[in-house]
């Protein structure tokens, strides 16, 4: 199939709105990915035709649900070659994934073992952690990162200890851009005998992390940067580990057998779901999997790249441009700022000519405090985007960096 | 003196006149530039006005009766909003402060800025102002 564009855009109905009375231009896809009819669908035939609540109804209903719901945990296990549906935890989102695990650890770990984070995570990679620390007088490492943007693995190298409990990093940084060496990490992680649990929120609407292949032992992400519903996401487990972990809620749908005195919980992966789920937007996800994997990720990948250094060119020819984040391996994702004109001042112009683009910390502030900045424009771009819209958010930034110097 | 009400008037008036909202930014940059600035030395934490994704910090004082605020950010449009809030509320006696309502803001069409989605902190701009002014009120009544 040939990369059409145009015919992808009409997808996507909200791309042909008008936003502050211009065609919107959105580039925030690295905070949520627009999403294409076929998932908003999927959402309305839920409700309108098989509504019920799912794994306990003996009724008709009940069971297509149930089966449209584990079907997309399959299709899930399928995207990423996960070894077991079980090993699929539907939560809500990343930031759940990573509680759950962070809040398991905290009872398996104890005073004098380690754990490693980077110096380019999303506080919500960060603030579970240092939860565990205050809860278990765990030590907190962190892999310091250089100018471009890239961890330095020498120095994770030295960090890595047989104190080493656990090493968490995002696959891909929200604000850089910058795609990790996950593989490598995992490895010498495993060499130490800890853990790894990657955060892939940024990562798996631009590549196809193959769980088995990485050898990761968690992984999360969440389905509304993947032109999925918000509100779900998938916490990935080898099994042996899921079954080392205790639940992270007690409620319905996790337990066995509840009685006052004791309950054994439920097996996976339904140890780790109490309460009826987001059952509408776990089947949505997976429609929006069967969708990027009709376009073909490795071309959305290839298109995206495109887009990247074709906006990075545009964009370096601006006076005062400085970009953040310069990895060689990375997404398209631009962070920058303009001489000293402040990002929300940027981003309150470029918004009244209709393009959407993140400003701020990005829930980063390590990593502003790093270029010892108040934060960036960030702009994320996506399959759905064009040349033509680039043009038009350069043009733009130069207005508004005449109105604002 | 001016009222608080005739000032938030003038201000709606001379908003009325612009055709788009360019000329509007434009407008309110050039007000930041004319904000009466909070000392340096007073760019104290506690003076730093939370929620907003630019720093605001804010500065009172009590002056034979009246509240003389100063304040600064280090975004040019933030600036530009406070420096209108200012003018409203600068040079007013505590009481008249806290009696006051702000629909004006409605009117001058910066409604999007009061969304507490919106990351500049206009609501807790508002509130920081009417805090120091309940503070000297507390005084007065003593």
């Amino acid at each position: 199939m040939e990369f059409d564009v145009q015919k992808i855009r009409q997808d996507f109905p909200i791309l042909s709105k008008k936003v502050n009375g211009y065609p919107l231009v959105y580039f925030d896809n690295a905070a949520t990915s627009q999403k294409p009819q076929v998932v908003i669908d999927s959402i309305v035939d839920y409700y309108s035709n098989y509504n019920a609540n799912i794994h306990r109804g003996v009724h008709t209903l009940s069971q297509v649900a149930t089966d449209a719901y584990e079907l997309s945990r399959q299709k899930i296990k399928k995207h990423f070659n996960a070894a077991k549906d079980c090993e699929i935890i539907f939560t809500s989102g990343c930031t759940h994934g990573i509680n759950i695990v962070a809040s398991g650890f905290s009872s398996l770990l104890k005073k004098g073992d380690e754990i490693i984070v980077s110096a380019m995570e999303h506080h919500s990679n960060i603030v579970p952690w240092q939860m565990l620390c205050e809860k278990t007088g765990v030590l907190l490492k962190v892999i310091p990162m250089n100018e471009d943007g890239e961890l330095i693995i020498s120095e994770y190298e030295n960090l890595l200890s047989n104190n080493t409990k656990i090493v968490f990093v995002n696959h891909v940084s929200n604000s850089l851009g910058t795609v990790n060496p996950i593989k490598e990490i995992i490895d010498k992680a495993h060499q130490k005998g800890a853990a790894v649990l990657i955060d892939g929120a940024q990562a798996t609407s631009h590549l196809i992390p193959d769980f088995q292949e990485l050898d990761v032992d968690f992984y999360v992400t969440s389905a509304h940067k993947m032109c999925g519903p918000t509100g779900v996401g998938i916490l990935y487990g080898k099994e042996e580990w899921l079954k080392k972990l205790p639940p992270y809620q007690g409620g319905g749908e996790m337990i066995k057998e509840v009685t006052f005195k004791k309950t054994t919980y439920a097996d996976l992966p339904h140890k780790f779901e109490a309460g009826t789920p987001n059952i509408s937007a776990g089947i949505a996800f997976g429609i929006a999997i069967d969708y990027l994997n009709t376009i073909g990720l490795k071309k959305i990948a290839t298109y995206e790249n495109e887009l990247l250094t074709y906006a990075t060119d545009q964009l370096m020819k601006v006076e005062g441009m400085k970009i953040y984040g310069t990895s060689k391996n990375k997404v398209a994702v631009i962070s920058f700022n303009i001489g000293s004109i402040h990002s929300y001042d940027i981003g309150t112009i470029i918004d009244k000519l209709g393009i959407a683009v993140r400003t701020g910390q990005h829930c980063t502030q390590p990593i502003m405090d790093f270029y010892k900045i108040s934060g960036t424009v960030r702009a994320s771009f996506a399959f759905y985007n064009t040349k033509q819209e680039i043009d038009i958010f350069i043009k733009a930034i130069k207005k508004a960096k005449m109105m604002l110097s | 003196m001016m009222t608080i009400e005739l000032i938030q008037d003038e201000i709606i008036d001379e908003f009325s006149m612009f055709d788009d909202w360019m000329q509007k930014y434009e407008y309110m940059i050039d007000l930041g530039k004319s904000l009466p600035l909070i000392s340096e030395n007073n760019k104290l934490e506690d003076r730093l006005i939370t929620g907003c994704q630019s720093k605001v910090w804010l500065d009172a004082e009590l002056i034979d009766g009246k509240i003389n605020y100063t304040a600064d950010s280090d975004a040019i449009i933030t600036k530009g909003i406070i420096a209108i809030l200012l003018r409203v509320f600068s040079n007013q006696t505590p009481n008249d402060i806290l009696n006051s309502n702000t629909n004006f803001i409605d009117k001058i069409g910066l409604k999007e800025h009061l969304s507490p989605t919106r990351a500049n902190g206009l609501l807790s701009m508002i509130k920081q102002l009417k805090i120091y002014a309940l503070a000297f009120q507390t005084q007065i009544n003593k």
